[in-house]
């Protein structure tokens, strides 16, 4: 029901643009505003939400440590699973921001014979994230040579590296194939694993679906329809140099690729898609296991009523007394 | 051993594939053996928690105060903003279920709602309808739930169906610790009164008294003199254990188990042993006699109240520094929580072994050290002279405990010295220990008789791993440096592996440790005999 109605909506949206492409008072709307309003959007929400977390106090050091602690000098520590220093805490960052460490131990239990649990190995959901957060990172990157003159050479460089293999013509692009293999698993995963599809939300298909028109829109211009490369350019030079025009070689295509991604970056605030911010703020994985070596300050420390000494001694004074046990005040 | 109906062939029908009802449905059924019962009034009132009262999980009344709804809706606008964890993990969660299966109560009862990920949603979800646009404008696809008398049960049987231990935070890809959603979930429930007793009682016994168990001075002190005794008895050497000493250099603070239970009690006479041979200049107190914090289990306030003792009586008996011995979530709230809330600890000194002239950096600013660390020092400089033979009954494992491996990285120290006390030692298989390991499924205040059920599904991860060991190298003994697993830990064996027992790390060192002065010792400290033990062994 969840991954119908994601898809219904995905669908609803891609055909609006691609129609709307094709009205002349609307290619305005989709060409131009409406990307502007959904940068404004993102970035507005972006920071908003980022600023909101970062303002929000870390009371305790509540480090996940998945390794041995610094302690003897003879006991070889985690410096990476376990780090005290913030050497070792970037370190591990990097890991799970760039490679996602985490992700990387998943095992599956699987219990046999109702009697013997055994783990096995579990990388393919590791696989499929990598696969389809790099590709889209590089294909971002990519897409850059639309957006500045003169391309930078870094952006060429990427894109030679990406058709390596010089298939076809154009050229074949890897991360144009990896990214729909990626996130063609991603979707296979959530409809097939039972516990996946259970915890599944409208949030978490519609993204998907979302990012699959995306693809394969982008994926139909550069292949099939052989989408006017200069008319791509002229809109989004126009775009950045806010000087906007619509070239009339637009195809509804465009539009359609434009609008999806527009709706992806206007809803990107508001959705679980904040975890590429919010990853680097989870105190269990930034914070250094040195909680005995350096006091961690809680902000808002607030007093509590304790049972103090005193107390304790005069309620059980006589107890004191009779054990032979010393008291404070005789 | 309570419900003996209950056959493991019957346990283990457990059934993977989810339910057609949609989880949103907040229904459930207290169904005896899988819950805990509500604490009583008395321990709110001598806490002065909110709404005391008689009341059971299972009665449809759960008599909770008029305006209930917005307490917890307060509540939870408050930790919004006051801890960066509880925000951040109802935002960025993705549903990507690596946590699935890494919970020990959804492994050993397929109830999804033990899914670490959805065990978050039932509060994520009462989130997203009062503090997120999306859930207050389309509440039906955000999947954003109304807070209702039965979501309300439902997050007191899940919260309290979580042993907050970890586990799938090593997995999560952004770090996401359910140990954090349900202790805020437990905070919130503790607003309008609907808590068990198996937390609050300890809470009100370690508040009045200074340990969970409510042992009185008196008490303290009669338990410690006899093991004293029991130690002179069984080894031929009278130890001292100074009680309240000023001016000692060490403060020792120990479990209340260890000097009430079995098999915690051995473990104390191994620490009792060891700080005697060395000669350690410390003392334990009748105030801070316990080491455990219940608090843990209730709410960030109460540890805090219930920690502050320590660092306290260290000052008022002008020790230099403090030694924690073996207990689990004592070690969590020692090490991550303590200086934060009660320090700084200024008035004390850096840790240092006086007999190996090691200086224990790690500690540096809390000033406490665990046990493990101090002994597998002594170790590692030979100043304990020991006979690993006197432990060749035993076919030892280790079980990490959930606190000390994935909120301190205590992995290594208890290895060591169990590889110097022990000749035979056998580590269970990779994905079920260090930072990996299973809980003993009666860890946070679940470890009660009511709740067998459910801790024995929860602990079967855990013995299955054990069972691994017992059959392929002939393990029969599982040490352990936690309180709780010391005492819920022989039960569960029982039940799924039959034939192996339980002991902390220091009661093994106890058994090795050859003092000066000892007469022949044909037993250990259990006071099974070694000689028989060993021709039971061989035959």
């Amino acid at each position: 029901m969840n991954a119908l109605s994601s898809l219904v909506l995905a669908v609803i949206l891609a055909a609006l643009a691609y129609m709307g492409g094709q009205i002349d008072g609307l290619r305005l709307l989709f060409g131009v505003i409406v990307p502007y309003a959904a940068i404004l959007i993102f970035l507005g929400g972006l920071c908003y939400q980022v600023i909101l977390w970062a303002q929000t106090p870390v009371p305790f050091r509540i480090t996940t440590t998945s390794g041995q602690q610094k302690s003897l000098p003879w006991i070889k520590a985690g410096w990476l699973e376990s780090p005290w220093t913030t050497l070792g805490v970037i370190a591990r960052m990097t890991l799970e921001v760039l490679l996602f460490r985490s992700l990387f131990r998943n095992t599956r239990a699987d219990l046999r014979a109702r009697s013997r649990l055994v783990y096995g190995e579990e990388k393919f959901l590791w696989l499929a994230a990598l696969a389809f957060h790099w590709s889209f990172l590089t294909i971002f990157l990519r897409h850059l040579r639309f957006f500045m003159e003169p391309v930078p050479a870094f952006t060429n460089a990427l894109a030679m590296l990406d058709g390596f293999f010089q298939i076809g013509a154009p050229v074949l692009y890897g991360t144009d194939v990896i990214i729909v293999l990626g996130l063609g698993y991603l979707l296979w995963r959530r409809l097939g694993d039972p516990q996946v599809r259970y915890v599944s939300l409208f949030a978490d298909y519609f993204p998907l679906f979302l990012l699959l028109g995306l693809v394969l829109s982008g994926i139909l211009m550069r292949y099939f329809t052989r989408i006017d490369a200069m008319a791509v350019k002229q809109l989004a030079m126009g775009l950045v140099t806010f000087s906007p025009v619509v070239p009339k070689e637009a195809t509804p295509l465009l539009f359609m690729h434009l609008f999806l991604l527009s709706v992806l970056v206007a809803y990107f605030p508001f959705s679980k898609l904040m975890h590429m911010a919010g990853v680097f703020l989870s105190p269990t994985r930034n914070l250094a296991n040195n909680n005995r070596m350096v006091r961690h300050i809680n902000p808002w420390n607030a007093p509590v009523k304790v049972h103090t000494y005193e107390e304790w001694e005069e309620e059980f004074r006589d107890k004191i007394e009779a054990a032979g046990l010393p008291l404070e005040r005789k | 051993m309570a419900d003996q109906a209950l056959k493991p062939e019957q346990l283990l029908q457990i059934d993977y594939r989810p339910p057609q009802k949609d989880w949103r449905d907040p229904k459930v059924e207290f169904r005896k053996g899988v819950f805990c019962y509500s604490a009583l009034a008395k321990n709110l009132e001598y806490l002065g928690l909110p709404n005391p009262r008689k009341w059971q999980p299972h009665d449809e009344d759960w008599k909770l105060p008029s305006n209930w709804k917005e307490i917890i809706l307060e509540g939870m606008r408050e930790r919004l903003e006051k801890y960066r964890s509880f925000r951040l993990f109802m935002d960025i969660c993705v549903r990507c279920g690596a946590c699935a299966d890494k919970c020990h109560f959804y492994l050993g009862s397929g109830d999804p709602k033990n899914m670490p990920v959805l065990r978050a949603e039932l509060i994520r979800s009462v989130y997203r309808r009062y503090f997120t646009p999306a859930g207050r404008l389309f509440p039906n696809l955000a999947a954003a739930r109304e807070l209702t008398v039965d979501v309300l049960k439902e997050w007191f049987y899940y919260f309290y169906q979580c042993t907050e231990c970890r586990r799938c935070s090593v997995f999560c890809p952004y770090g996401i610790d359910t140990a954090e959603v349900t202790m805020i979930g437990r905070e919130l429930l503790n607003l309008v009164g609907c808590n068990i007793n198996w937390v609050l009682e300890p809470a009100a016994n370690c508040f009045r008294t200074g340990n969970h168990l409510g042992v009185q001075p008196h008490g303290f002190k009669d338990s410690i003199d006899f093991a004293v005794d029991e130690l002179a008895e069984i080894t031929g050497v009278r130890v001292e254990a100074p009680i309240m000493k000023k001016g000692a250099e060490v403060l020792l603070v120990v479990p209340s188990a260890d000097y009430f239970g079995t098999p915690h009690y051995y473990s104390l006479l191994g620490y009792l042993m060891i700080l005697h041979e060395i000669g350690l200049d410390y003392t334990l107190s009748a105030f801070v006699s316990e080491g455990g914090n219940f608090g843990l289990f209730n709410s960030h306030e109460m540890i805090k109240r219930l920690n502050a003792k320590m660092y306290a009586e260290a000052k008022r008996l002008k020790v230099k520094w403090i030694l924690g011995a073996e207990c689990g979530h004592m070690w969590r709230v020692l090490h991550q929580y303590m200086d934060t809330m009660n320090g700084p600890a200024d008035f004390l000194e850096v840790p240092l072994s006086p007999i190996t002239g090691t200086r224990f950096e790690n500690a540096r600013s809390t000033k406490m050290i665990h046990i493990c660390e101090f002994t597998a020092d002594l170790i590692y400089h030979k100043k304990l002279k020991l006979d690993p033979s006197r432990n060749d009954h035993w076919n030892v494992t280790f079980h990490d405990s959930c606190n000390p491996s994935r909120a301190m990285g205590l992995l290594e120290e208890p290895r060591y010295i169990l590889r110097n006390v022990c000749n035979q030692f056998h580590d269970m298989p990779e994905n079920t220990i260090r930072e990996q390991t299973f809980c003993c499924g009666s860890g946070s205040g679940l470890g009660t008789d009511e709740n067998l059920e459910m801790r024995l599904r929860g602990g079967f991860p855990r013995a299955n791993a054990v069972k691994y060991v017992r059959d392929k190298h002939g393990v029969n003994l599982l040490a352990c440096i936690c309180a709780i697993d010391k005492a819920v830990l022989p039960p569960l064996l029982e039940y799924w592996v039959p034939g192996v027992d339980v002991a902390g790390v220091h009661e093994l060192v106890g058994n090795a440790l050859v003092m000066k002065g000892e007469k022949e010792r044909p037993t250990d400290l259990r006071g099974t005999p070694l000689k028989m033990k060993e021709a039971a062994a061989h035959a």
